[in-house]
């Protein structure tokens, strides 16, 4: 234990160093370090939302309204099919999670027929029958698969979304099985991301239904009444009969933006070839008759058409606000989400708070750390000092692995750090009152020192590895706040075993071989 | 210049002697703090119970009774306001409302509105729906149960499985006495506090581990001695260590509390109570258990491991020198 070769030497120091090297970029300014040259380690730690600001939100698509919707289309393609074919049907509709409906001729050549049509045009069901009922669902794994889909294209849609907003280093991370989690860091205005995640931004066109009355409380066939955004003098919503047929979709979009027209902030779009040409026969059929358009269940605004608009481009005016109508340009062009999201916890911390804890968290650490520090001195003497080296390295170095890493540094991190500085110290205390009691046994220095690191050493990594255990466990099974801390909780705890046995004993045994002294003085 | 040259070095304090005394402390510990969380409960954050926290900050100094009347004319059920940290901050708590997240998300809209200007700057905004409060408790009491179950199978490993009951034992002491803690004074219960807790678990079980380490050396050294004279001695020879580093964790946690600022306070309070009370029940507790559990028979002879090497002469000679003082 006295003994160190050359190269443990060298791997001490070289730890250290390394160590202030990775850990240096943390004392600069970001504008400093820029300026450094390219192998000057440059990453600082990674400050979680709590410490810098900013919005943590989890997000769950609703699968099932998706799913829903599947089945409805697959019932109407098996009604379209069977009527092409012209084979007899009955009680056609979904039944749980399948498409089910009864033959009325249950030859065993027409079930094989049947089943046949249904497969070539929708892979990937499961069709059974039972008697005369046909049942056709959908195989867990091409479900599972068309899940993933739904959950990255909403990623997808929601980057291009939050892109606009030009907020940098937004993650957005799938999560589970239907969960999305955006962390937006250091951002102004939360509730702008709320309302840009907060709609789907389905937007159709249609044809409004001029003879029927919006206020009967009853659409005919094939019509829907619906609300407008607009508002009448009452202060109530203005109504409208849409027919349901979509003539044009938003699908069809390939570019929005927000400008001004008479004064009133409006929505300039254009249309991809499909929907130009559908939009010109739309408008060259309707003339001098309203068209509404819709989005996400609502009427936006039911101008009358003034003349066939051949171009594909239009315009979208309406109640809007110059913000409302940049936002709204913005979620045209991200595009529909493909299913709707629901906000489950959200957690938005502001610029403010965030530095308040960050500075609250370094005053508390220097404090802890200067109280230990005074606390070992004055126990333990030249010892304690030495106790005292290695608990610096040791918060260096937690420190720089943090930084190499960009591990996440969280507010109950910050504690973590804390509660090491005091728990640090520990190894170094049971080695020294070890070499302690191997004095009072009557040993002599070298001997002391020697006996002491040797018999403390399997205590300390019992006593460690135990504590080990429990973060990793923590950082496995906790969330949030009980992650940030196992994270910190883990490296101080493998760092300090490091200072503990290395650098304190390589200090030791470097003064004992220099001085060669007489009686230790603990 | 060392202090710990003043400390007595022979100690000889019969704590095996007061063993029932400790385990009767433990027991009524216990059951005061089952008592507590039964009948005070637990004042549940946001994570837990779902529902809504907002910080505000508001130019002046804030008039509580006004906000209070303010926001409970909204019609969001139970509401709570206190003065968090400074007099312009003011932490709002809002019941979780009925209905779905949908719901949560238009009373914040409304608190918001009714504050207006009222309000300088929202420090924080957090909310926890029905849904993934549930889930975070689950979590909480999952990685809590997975943590125990960890650290008692590895002293299982290491030790013998008398170690590993005795320690499970005192640790599950620790965990529900402070919880009983946070029923008493009514701190915010949340992930962070629960962080606390499973990290009390981690002190308490590195301070256990030490004397166990202890106890085990010594069994094996000292056959003839009476089990519990062995227990004595163990906890006596690592007292100094147990001090000591219980003295410096509480010092940098008392930094914490004072200087770590309002959002943590309650979590670094949870850890210098935990602290406290672990360095206790590895004293007072696992050992005394271990005691209860009938250890000596199952240590085994050989593995005599850093005691036998070169100096193999010097360790017997030490021995009869304890023996002797």
């Amino acid at each position: 234990m006295v003994q160190f070769s050359k190269w443990q030497i060298f791997a001490v120091i070289g730890v250290l160093v390394l160590g202030i090297f990775y850990a240096m970029p943390n004392l600069f300014k970001e504008q400093t370090l820029e300026t450094f040259p390219d192998w000057v380690a440059s990453d600082q730690i990674n400050l979680g939302l709590d410490l810098q600001g900013g919005s943590y939100l989890l997000l769950e698509v609703d699968l099932e309204a998706v799913e829903e919707e599947q089945l409805t289309n697959l019932v109407e393609g098996i009604r379209v099919n069977l009527r092409t074919e012209r084979i007899g049907y009955q009680n056609l509709r979904v039944e749980g999670k399948a498409a089910t409906f009864t033959l009325r001729d249950v030859s065993e050549e027409m079930v094989s027929r049947v089943r046949q049509m249904i497969f070539q045009n929708n892979p990937g069901l499961l069709i059974s029958t039972d008697g005369a009922k046909v049942i056709s669902e959908y195989s867990d794994l091409v479900l599972r698969e068309r899940r993933i889909a739904v959950i990255n294209q909403s990623i997808e849609v929601l980057r291009k979304r939050l892109d606009e907003t030009g907020t940098k280093e937004i993650s957005l991370q799938r999560q589970g099985e239907s969960r999305i989690l955006i962390q937006v860091p250091g951002v102004k205005d939360p509730d702008e991301i709320k309302r840009l995640i907060g709609k789907t931004a389905k937007l159709t066109f249609h044809l409004v239904d001029q003879n029927a009355d919006p206020y009967s409380g009853k659409a005919p066939v094939g019509s829907q009444i619906m609300l407008s955004q607009e508002t009448q003098a009452s202060g109530q919503p203005q109504r409208y009969v849409i027919k349901k047929r979509v003539m044009v979709s938003g699908e069809n979009l390939i570019d929005a933006q927000s400008t001004f027209q008479d004064a009133q902030p409006v929505i300039s779009f254009t249309f991809d070839t499909t929907g130009a040409q559908r939009f010109a026969r739309v408008t060259q059929e309707n003339v001098n008759r309203p068209f509404a358009i819709v989005l996400d269940g609502k009427v936006i605004s039911a101008p009358v058409i003034r003349s066939p608009i051949l171009t594909g481009n239009g315009i979208i005016s309406g109640n809007f606000t110059p913000q409302s109508a940049e936002e709204l340009a913005v979620l045209l062009r991200a595009g529909a989400l493909p299913a709707p999201l629901d906000i489950l916890e959200e957690r938005t911390v502001g610029a403010g708070l965030g530095e308040d804890s960050v500075n609250a968290g370094k005053i508390a650490s220097i404090i802890g750390l200067v109280l230990v520090l005074v606390f070992m001195g004055s126990s333990y003497g030249l010892f304690g000092i030495m106790a005292n080296f290695a608990l610096v390295a040791n918060l260096v170095l937690i420190v720089a692995v943090l930084s190499l890493f960009q591990a996440t540094l969280t507010l109950p991190g910050i504690a973590g750090i804390v509660l090491t500085i005091g728990m640090a110290v520990d190894a170094n205390v049971l080695i020294f009152e070890r070499i302690r009691e191997e004095i009072r046994n009557g040993r002599g220095p070298v001997m002391a020192v020697d006996a002491g690191y040797k018999r403390a050493i399997a205590t300390i990594l019992d006593s460690n590895i135990t504590t080990l255990i429990a973060a990793v466990l923590l950082f496995q099974f906790g969330t949030g706040p009980i992650k940030g801390f196992a994270v910190t909780l883990t490296i101080g705890i493998v760092t300090s075993m490091f200072t503990a046995i290395m650098f304190t004993r390589l200090l030791i045994v470097t003064w004992l071989r220099r001085r060669r002294p007489q009686s230790l003085g603990i | 210049m060392a202090l710990i040259k003043k400390l007595p070095t022979d100690l000889n304090i019969n704590f095996m002697g007061k063993r029932k005394l400790f385990m009767a402390f433990s027991v009524l510990m216990i059951a005061l703090s089952l008592v507590l969380v039964a009948t005070r409960g637990l004042n549940f954050g946001v994570d837990f119970r779902g529902g809504i926290l907002i910080e505000i900050r508001t130019s002046e100094p804030a008039d509580l009774s006004s906000l209070r009347s303010r926001i409970g004319s909204l019609g969001l059920g139970e509401i709570s306001l206190q003065e968090f940290g400074a007099p312009t901050d003011v932490l709002i708590n809002i019941q979780k409302q009925d209905g779905d997240e949908k719901e949560q998300m238009k009373a914040i809209q409304l608190v918001k509105d009714e504050l207006g200007s009222a309000v300088e700057e929202y420090r924080r905004v957090e909310f926890v729906g029905p849904k993934v409060g549930a889930e975070l408790k689950e979590d909480g009491a999952l990685a809590t149960l997975f943590a125990l179950l960890g650290i008692a199978f590895y002293i299982w490993f290491r030790f013998e499985w008398q170690f590993s009951v005795a320690a499970l034992m005192a640790l599950t002491h620790d965990i529900i006495t402070t919880i009983g803690f946070f029923a008493l004074t009514q701190y915010e219960f949340n992930l962070a506090t629960l962080a606390a807790v499973l990290t009390i678990a981690g002190y308490s079980i590195n301070d256990t581990v030490v004397i166990f380490d202890r106890v085990r050396d010594e069994l094996r050294r000292y056959k003839k001695m009476e089990v519990i004279d062995v227990l004595n001695m163990s906890i006596n020879r690592t007292l100094s260590r147990t001090i000591l580093t219980s003295v410096t964790t509480l010092l940098a946690l008392i930094a914490l509390f004072v200087f770590g600022g309002e959002v943590i306070r309650g979590l670094s309070l949870g850890l210098i109570w935990g602290v406290t009370i672990g360095t206790y029940s590895s004293v007072g507790l696992a050992v005394p258990l271990l005691f209860a559990t009938n250890v000596r028979p199952s240590i085994p002879e050989e593995e005599e491991e850093g005691l036998v090497d070169e100096n193999g002469q010097k360790i017997e000679l030490v021995q009869e020198n304890d023996k002797a003082g």
